[in-house]
Parts: C-alpha cells; structure tokens; sequence
C-alpha cells in the first residue's frame, strides 16, 4: 500500500534557525531519507521550496484565476512530502514517526486511492 | 424462552467468532455482513435442530460460507484470493465442522477498534457493536443519538480501517505500552458517560457501565500481568459499586457523604479490592491504580467520618504527579480540605480559580460553595452556589445545588 507523508512545520521557524540548526536538520533528512531508501520503501519526495513561492490556480465559468500563495492560510505549511510503499497504516506511522519534523512539525499520512487493483 | 437462551448465547460467543471471521476474510464489513447471517440462521435452526456441540464453531462455519456467497454476489468479475478461495476449494457441503480458533483474536479486535488513527466516539462505538454485541440500536439509544447518526458513525469507521489500512494486529511489543493506554481510556470513557451521564434525565446509564466492565474484564483476561489494565477494572467495579446509593428517588445525586452505605454492593467492593490488591503486588504503579486506591479507601469507610482522607490526600498528590491538569487538581484541593480543614482546600480552589483553568467548569464554584458551608460562610457561599448554579447542565446536579442552596436558608 502507497501511503503519501505530508510533512507540515512552521515556515517562520525554519527561517529562524541559525546557520548550525539548519545544518544539523538536512543532516538528519538525509539520513531519514537514506533509511526510507535501505529499507526499500521509499517511492518518492522532495522538499518544497517556500510557499513564498507558490500560485494557486482555478478555473471558474472556464476562467482560468491565478493568485499568488498557497491555496489556504495556514499556521503550519506543506514544506515537503515523501511518498512510501509498505503494507499497512501502522508501518506508515512508524516511519512517519521518524521523520526529524515530527518533533515540532505535524505530520499528515494519508494512502493512495489505488486505481483499479490487480 | 429457548429464543432467549439462544440469544443470549450468541451473545456470548459473538465476539470471539465475529473476531475470527475479521482476521480470516481481512474485510471487516463483509465479516459483519456474514456475521448477522450467521446469528439469524441460528435463531432459526437452532430451535428445530437442536444446539450444536460448540455454538461457535457453527456461528463461524455458517458466516464463512456466507461471506464467500456474498463476495461472489458482490464482486462477480474477480477471482476470489487468499483464505476466501481456499475456503470456496474446500466447501463440499459437507457437516458443518469447527475451524480451529485463534485465541487473541478478541485481543487483535480490541487493538484494531481502539487504534488512535479512529475518532473517540467512532473507537467506542465500534468496540461496543464488534466486542459487546450491541446493536446499532442500542449504541445510538445509550449516546442519545439518532440511529441513523451511529450508523453513520460505524460505517465511516469501518470505511476508514479499510482505506487506511489499519492492520487487525496487536501492537508491537515496543508500542504495546503506549496503545494499552489508549485502549483503556476508551473503555473508561465508555464507564464515564455511564455513570455521569451528560445528557439526557437518568443521571447513571448502568447499560454502559456494565458494557465497560466487561470490556474491562476481558483486557485483564487477554492481557493478564498489566497493572493498569487491573488498575482500571478495579476502578470501575468499585465506583459501579456504589451506583445504587448514588441516586435518590427523586433522581437527584446523592453526595458521597450522605450515601447510604448499605446499598453499596459488598459483592463489586470485595472483588475491586481483589483485583487493585493483584494490580498493586505487581509493583508498577498508574493513574488507574491511585484512582482505584482512592475509591477503595472511600469504599472502606463504614461511616463518613471513618473515611482516611490524609491517606487519600497523599494518594491525590501522587495522582497529580503521574497525571496532572485542573480537575485532579481540584479533587486533591477537596482532599486536603477534608484532611486538613476548609481552609486549606479553599485557599488551592482560589489559585485554581485565579488560573482560569477551569473557568465554565461548575464543580470548581460547587466544590469552593460547600466549604464556605461548612465554615458557616452563608453569605460566600450561597454565591459559590449561585455561581456553580450558572454552569451546571445536567438536571440531576442542578437539584443536588438548588437543594444545598435552599438549605442555606
């Protein structure tokens, strides 16, 4: 089962910390990452840039409307996701568990709608 | 009479087979479906034919066949996989023969029913239709929700174990610790909208608190050596014990102090005590088991005045260093109060006051209003009273403080 792990924190925070901390949390992605990768579930992810740097786009009455931001306000952001593959909700909340923002962020597991099986 | 018995035995066996049939099908929906099935088919050839030798052997047969008749019928295009194809392979209509048990099946349900990625409310719901029996019917009538809201309830729960994939498991030895806690507060939170029922007239629902004790009992039986597993049940049989004196006639609560200790049950307080005392040699202390000592002191008492309050100050204070928060916090301020005089307990309920902590709770006011009583403070008091009155929700306690006002003159 592919289960997407949404990695929300505080945006505020990460700018906050200094040069060392930032340092030492990239050391401990890559580590995170590295283990995902060993233990053969990892599928996919990537850390997002700011959502500084986000548009939202939607479409009403065939009207494409393009603002700048993310599509919500929200005290805690989306600030990178990593996609896995293990066989049920409690593996995906073990790793989920692990990962370094797990300590002050939040982290969101949801599985994939598998399309058709088999 | 025999339709009773044959109830009432399904009743008992239920669990255990609904349990097996989950872990054999992996589909908790299409276990229930066959389940149901199963149980109306036993009611009627039950009384024709006579019981068979193990009921639940029968229950079990009967529901894996009708589960796979219902996959077919639900999914016609897909070849059947797994257990399910091997039980179609091995269906030769031949006697109905009992598969062997797995006996923590109950144990995976309960996990599985009480897993924290499901709401509270859908956790209780869910463990009183799988584990106890209940009808939908009967879950929505002790919530005082609409039948069709529990549904609703049971078939989001259900829809989520599924799509999320909640495996029917029991945890991880390095993670039993930890979803032990949540399994028992979910039963003592089931116990606790029995006895203090927050809605509705009846200040006491007994059908819940009954619900929870063997929800209870069976935690200690599957899991047996967790202290606070025995720590919690204790809890529970011995305030269930003194359920009887807790309500007047006119449905008013009835205070500790002025219960009358003769209609407590010597029956639940003997086998609390059994069980804290089995609980406490394990030498592993918990919430449950400070609560559960608190209540068998109180339970102890012949008299009011016989209770051993410095004994159950210091009880409250260990309470608060395992669990702290306002409400234990306001129940070690009435402790030390009765241990050490009113003032003592007052001058904590004002910082708790002061705090805010607690601001809208009406037990704070209720509780800082009875020892102005006490210290002949009328005029404080009736506003303690007064204000207490303000908050208060539910119509049996706001009789109990109307009384105490009045009396107040």
């Amino acid at each position: 089962m592919q289960y997407i792990v949404l990695i929300y924190g505080s945006e505020k925070g990460w700018s906050s910390m200094s040069k060392p901390q930032v340092e030492q949390m990239y050391a401990e992605y890559r580590q995170y990452s590295h283990d995902l990768g060993a233990a053969g579930v990892l599928r996919g992810g990537s850390e997002l840039k700011p959502t500084s740097a986000a548009t939202t786009v939607r479409l009403r009455g065939g009207k494409r409307q393009v603002t700048d931001g993310p599509f919500a306000e929200t005290k805690e952001q989306l600030g990178g996701y990593y996609l896995i593959e293990v066989p049920d909700l409690e593996s995906a909340l073990d790793w989920a568990a692990r990962c370094p923002s797990a300590r002050d962020g939040s982290i969101e597991v949801r599985p994939l709608a598998q399309m058709a099986e088999g | 009479m025999l339709a009773r018995a044959i109830d009432q035995l399904v009743r008992r066996e239920g669990p255990r087979v609904l349990a097996g049939l989950i872990r054999w099908s992996g589909d908790f929906d299409l276990a229930e479906e066959a389940f149901q099935a199963a149980c109306t088919q036993a009611l009627e050839s039950w009384p024709r034919r006579g019981l068979p030798d193990r009921p639940g052997g029968w229950l079990t047969t009967v529901a894996r066949r009708r589960a796979v008749d219902l996959l077919r019928r639900r999914r016609p295009d897909v070849p059947l996989e797994g257990p399910l194809a091997e039980a179609l392979a091995a269906e030769g209509g031949g006697p109905v023969e009992a598969p062997p048990e797995v006996e923590d099946d109950r144990l995976r349900l309960l996990f599985t029913v009480c897993h924290p990625a499901l709401a509270p409310a859908a956790q209780i719901a869910l463990a009183l239709r799988t584990l106890c029996g209940l009808t939908t019917q009967e879950i929505a009538r002790a919530h005082l929700e609409p039948e069709a809201t529990t549904a609703q309830r049971l078939v989001r729960a259900k829809r989520k174990i599924a799509d999320a994939r909640i495996p029917f498991q029991v945890p991880a030895a390095d993670r039993l610790a930890e979803r032990l806690e949540g399994v028992l507060s979910t039963i003592y939170l089931v116990f606790n909208e029995g006895f203090s029922a927050t809605g509705g007239e009846s200040w006491i629902r007994p059908d819940l608190c009954a619900e929870a004790i063997r929800l209870g009992r069976l935690v200690v039986e599957l899991l047996p050596g967790e202290a606070e597993a025995e720590g919690l049940l204790a809890l529970m049989l011995l305030h269930d014990a003194r359920r009887p004196a807790r309500t007047a006639a006119d449905g008013a609560l009835v205070p500790l102090e002025e219960q009358d200790r003769r209609r407590w049950s010597p029956e639940l307080i003997a086998e609390g005590t059994l069980v804290l005392d089995r609980a406490v040699a394990r030498a592993s202390p918990g919430p449950y088991q400070l609560q559960a000592a608190i209540a068998a002191l109180h339970a102890r008492a012949a008299r009011p005045e016989d209770t051993d309050w410095p004994q159950i100050a210091a009880l409250y204070g260990a309470l608060l260093r395992h669990s702290p928060g306002p409400i234990v916090e306001l129940n070690a301020a009435v402790a030390v109060a009765m241990a050490h005089g009113p003032e003592a307990g007052l001058a904590w309920m004002e910082r708790l006051d002061r705090s805010g902590e607690l601001a809208g709770y009406h037990l704070l006011p209720a509780a800082q209003a009875d020892l102005l009583r006490r210290l002949g403070r009328a005029d404080e008091a009736r506003a303690a009273y007064a204000r207490a009155l303000e908050l208060v929700r539910h119509p049996a306690e706001r009789r109990f403080l109307e009384r105490r006002l009045a009396e107040l003159g």
